[in-house]
């Protein structure tokens, strides 16, 4: 006997199991909605000065001009320059390079190991349901700046480490997002009519439950980015996240800080202005996206204000 | 009911025993001697050896957490490694300033978002709604730190109204204490005040689509009357219960605002710690901070459980 390969399951298929077209309308949809497509302007542009941040800058981050420190926005230095004579345009443009690697691979840790947790264990269920899901309770029980100092302390300030702490911070909300979609996903009657027909493990996860959890798991992606930069900013602040002579948004926060008393307003305003704006443009296109893919999901506000 | 207070109780317990197991963690996955560093240039043998001894490093793992997880229940956190102090005392001198911001920026927030809400969901689609939701955009968004520095250049350096930083107790001084509490107060209590909008205004909006509200209306009764009587009685459950969540996030974020403006309380406390690898200060003020987090998160399920006996049934 000849494997099937078409499994007649599938004629029972979920009605919101995404294909090519449901991509497209997605795009589309996404588009329409005009704070979602402003803030995939903003990352776009944001995307390429961090990626081509050599062409862009007008100086090298480092370049520091001892004898114009300090200097407010002019013609040279359209953002002024920090204590070091250094411009902090530059310096911008090359800390989006920071915040959006470290986001991005933060972010990248919690959703292979969330959902791989969250897989395992809705699929599975039993004793290492328990165990695992008991497991990321506990790392939900922790504020997650806290959490991200407590491992960082462990670590050793670094960019490297931070990414780790945030990564670990991030993973229990992708865990139990996964685990709560497989759970629904599992009982549904064209899984349990595939598996009778002798599906493996491996087939049903692949066609049937990953299609499922992609929504919800897009969207919240997409605003733990936004969270993760929030969050790597702050550590760098704290001067516990990237450190020095690294260009971060947060790391050139603490130094301007220093400089308040003198009046220096143009170290502190832009860097912040930078998160700030990248932040909101994650957001945006986050809820664009839980818009488009999955109105029922919670909202960003739920997502992180409520643990 | 009692069954479900009785589930959610011992799940509470279940994470906190995590939890103490993870802080207890912490000093072991160190790399390395952890008093060693703490020490540094005032190197001392036997105040090494007694530091070791006293946060008992030289017995087995497993009756190491057995005592620090005994002790600490009965309120003994160890001595810090850099001062010889007893952890608690050092908590519990800081603890006033850190409740007194977390309460007062809970405080801002409501202030923010109990009108902002109630009028945004009263006034749906109107030009208040949008301003409403794009304050809570740009709240969620805003970095608190940075909106805390705008803050300091703004009203303490350009207008000189308030001072930039530092906490003096309410009991010594209480006017000076309220000027100083204003700039932190806010940072923190504008951001809370962003995420609270969007609650008020949907649990407001729900409360407004019921049957029995469109009765009342169907009835000719008057708006406000409506609006106060039938509406706002319900929409106090889920905030209750958002703004009790809100506190245990402020609690755990409040490090940063705390850092900004020099307020001597846990989450400073907690950081210095790490710069100095001070492990038992850092272990204590984390088991605080997520103790109450915990605490205040099991409080409100249960509080929200009482106030809506359907939760209990699901």
């Amino acid at each position: 006997m000849t494997e099937p390969t078409h499994d007649p399951a599938e004629e029972l298929q979920a009605p919101d199991e995404p294909s090519e077209p449901r991509w497209r309308e997605t795009l589309s949809a996404l588009l329409k909605n005009r704070l979602a497509a402003a803030g995939m302007i903003v990352l776009a542009l944001l995307i390429l000065s961090a990626v081509f941040a050599d062409l862009v800058a007008p100086y090298a981050y480092t370049d520091g001009d001892i004898v114009r420190r300090l200097e407010p926005p002019g013609r040279d230095h359209w953002f002024g320059t920090d204590e070091l004579g250094r411009d902090v345009l530059s310096r911008v443009i090359f800390g989006a390079r920071v915040s959006l690697q470290v986001g991005a691979v933060a972010v990248g840790i919690s959703l292979m190991v969330g959902t791989l947790i969250g897989l395992i264990s809705g699929y599975r269920g039993g004793w290492i349901d328990a165990v695992l899901m008991r497991t990321m309770d506990v790392l939900f029980s922790f504020p997650v700046v806290l959490l991200a100092i407590a491992i960082v302390a462990v670590l050793t300030p670094s960019l490297r480490n931070t990414m780790i702490a945030i990564g670990v911070v991030f993973t229990p909300i992708f865990a139990r997002g996964v685990r709560g979609s497989v759970l629904s996903v599992r009982e549904e009657v064209y899984v349990r009519a595939s598996r009778s027909l002798g599906a493996s493990d491996w087939r049903i996860i692949s066609r049937h439950v990953l299609p499922n959890v992609a929504a919800p798991v897009i969207v919240q992606t997409s605003l733990s980015l936004a969270f993760a930069i929030l969050t790597e900013a702050a550590l760098s602040y704290l001067g516990i996240g990237v450190q020095p002579p690294r260009p971060a948004w947060g790391l050139m926060l603490l130094d301007a800080q220093g400089f308040i008393p003198t009046g220096a307003w143009w170290m502190s305003l832009f860097p912040g202005l930078a998160i700030f704006l990248t932040v909101m443009a994650l957001n945006l296109v986050g809820d664009g996206l839980r818009d488009a893919l999955d109105p029922k999901q919670r909202s960003i506000i739920q997502s992180r204000g409520v643990t | 009911m009692g069954r479900y207070v009785l589930r959610r109780t011992a799940q509470a317990a279940v994470a906190l025993l995590g939890v103490s197991i993870v802080v207890f963690a912490l000093i072991h996955l160190v790399p390395g001697d952890p008093v060693r560093p703490a020490l540094g240039t005032r190197f001392d043998q036997e105040l090494y050896e007694t530091l070791i001894a006293r946060a008992g490093l030289d017995q087995p793992l497993l009756l190491q957490y057995w005592n620090w997880l005994t002790s600490a229940l009965t309120g003994d956190l160890g001595v810090s490694f850099r001062t010889g102090q007893p952890v608690t005392g050092a908590l519990l001198q800081r603890l006033p300033a850190t409740m007194l911001l977390a309460f007062a920026a809970l405080l801002v927030g409501l202030l923010i978002a109990l009108p902002a809400g109630i009028v945004s969901a009263v006034r749906q689609g109107r030009p208040v709604d949008y301003a409403a939701s794009s304050f809570s955009q740009i709240g969620v968004s805003v970095p608190d730190f940075w909106f805390g520095l705008l803050l300091i250049l703004v009203f303490a350096r350009s207008l000189g109204w308030l001072p930039p930083s530092g906490y003096v107790s309410p009991l010594e001084d209480p006017v000076e204490a309220i000027r100083r509490l204003i700039l932190p107060a806010t940072t923190a209590g504008v951001v809370t005040g962003a995420i609270l909008t969007r609650f008020v205004r949907s649990s407001v909006l729900e409360a407004m689509g019921a049957e029995h509200v469109r009765l009342a209306r169907a009835k000719g009764m008057p708006e406000r009357y409506i609006l106060r009587h039938h509406v706002l009685r319900n929409a106090w459950i889920p905030v209750v219960t958002i703004t009790g969540l809100q506190l245990a996030t402020l609690l755990g974020g409040i490090v940063v605002v705390e850092v900004v403006f020099a307020w001597p309380g846990i989450g400073r406390l907690a950081l210095d710690a790490v710069v100095r690898r001070d492990y038992p200060v850092l272990q204590g003020a984390v088991l605080l901070i997520a103790t109450g987090f915990l605490l205040i998160n099991l409080l409100v399920d249960l509080l929200y459980a009482r106030l809506d006996p359907r939760i209990t049934t699901s």
